[in-house]
């Protein structure tokens, strides 16, 4: 791949990719250090379900999905059919769908196509969530470098959690459960903090959130789907009182 | 587990990558319309916090301890928005409000 690119981009090309691969892998660093924490959680759960530790890795290495990933353990331990594995997955990850139309929009159509295919690989929340706030257009080198920090952060912490989790007390790996939710936090907080309008849009989607947890018959639907409901009634409605100005559009290829 | 885990990893692989990849294969022209572009931008804030609240209190096993682990990871977030001291501060929190409760 290397050889190729290099002969279209050019030397300076070069080097505009090479600075943000190294911005990638600098705000990749505490990404892959938070998967750690989150997928740790993950191996013991995977042990639990009687994974080996190599197939939990695995498992982590070709989904990188931690909400995917729980749901997937939950439908192996109950030995339900790959028909409904399928059907889970769907659900749970529908929003990287969402994600995926939104990260399309800051991909420049000159970009060479194969591109498309290895980001594709790694959208997860985080990666998503920092790529899609990049200046411009995006230039994958910079998900590159995010990838490959934060996905060995994901893969390992996988790993070790279901080789040696087992020897944590209870009350150590409960509160590492935290991390999870800790890292959407983390996305979420430093962007509400400098528009009030997202801080709104975040206040509000909590406590809808809640209260579907309340609320009889609705509170019975699938976390998935409720999830989903959501993301698309309160986008929607947020979209439509807060439309994003269009001084944003600028397109600096 | 009567199914074989191998084929349940590619089950799960190929349906999360196909997913993530078919919106960037196929919705590649640049959307014009103001609306589906505001909700492009509001959707990642509202998914994540969905998924975070209410789900977050029962992180631990303990509505106390995770609600305090929940607040701590509010205010590390406001303060410094680094993902890793975050996770880890919401998980010490959390971790030493519950051995607290233990004791009480």
């Amino acid at each position: 791949m290397g050889k190729q690119l290099e002969k279209k981009v050019g030397s300076a090309g070069r080097k505009v990719n090479l600075q943000e691969f190294r911005s990638g892998v600098h705000h990749g660093i505490p990404v892959g250090l938070g998967y750690f924490f989150v997928s740790f959680t993950l191996g013991i759960t995977a042990k639990q379900t009687g994974l080996s530790s190599l197939q939990a890795a695995l498992m982590s290495l070709s989904i990188h999905a931690s909400a995917g990933e729980f749901a997937a353990l939950g439908i192996i331990a109950a030995g339900a059919g790959y028909w409904e594995m399928a059907l889970t997955e769907i659900i749970v990850n529908l929003r990287y769908l969402l994600m995926s139309c939104s990260l399309s929009q800051k991909l420049s159509g000159s970009m060479r196509f194969f591109h498309r295919f290895l980001i594709a690989f790694d959208i997860t929340d985080e990666i998503f969530a920092f790529s899609v706030s990049r200046p411009g257009k995006l230039n994958p080198f910079f998900t590159y470098g995010m990838m490959v920090v934060a996905s060995p952060g994901w893969v390992l912490g996988t790993f070790v959690g279901a080789a040696a989790g087992g020897i944590l007390p209870a009350v150590v790996t409960g509160a590492m459960s935290i991390a999870l939710y800790g890292m959407f936090i983390s996305v979420v907080i430093p962007s509400a903090r400098k528009d009030k309008v997202i801080a709104g849009i975040v206040a509000a989607s909590m406590l809808l959130s809640g209260a579907f947890a309340l609320i009889p018959v609705i509170k019975d639907i699938s976390s998935g789907f409720k999830i989903i409901i959501l993301t698309v009634a309160i986008s929607a409605a947020a979209a439509a009182l807060f439309p994003v100005k269009e001084e944003e559009r600028e397109e600096a290829a | 587990m009567k199914n074989n885990i191998y084929i349940y990893i590619l089950v799960m692989a190929g349906v999360t990558y196909l997913i993530r990849l078919l919106p960037l294969t196929i919705f590649r022209k640049e959307i014009k319309n103001r609306f589906v572009r505001s909700f492009l931008h509001y959707m990642p804030y509202v998914t994540l916090s969905v998924m975070t609240f209410p789900a977050i209190l029962s992180a631990t096993g303990n509505v106390i301890s995770s609600a305090i682990g929940f607040v701590a990871a509010l205010v590390i977030a406001w303060i410094d928005g680094n993902l890793f001291k975050v996770a880890l501060g919401a998980c010490g929190a959390a971790l030493i409000s519950q051995l607290i409760i233990n004791i009480l």
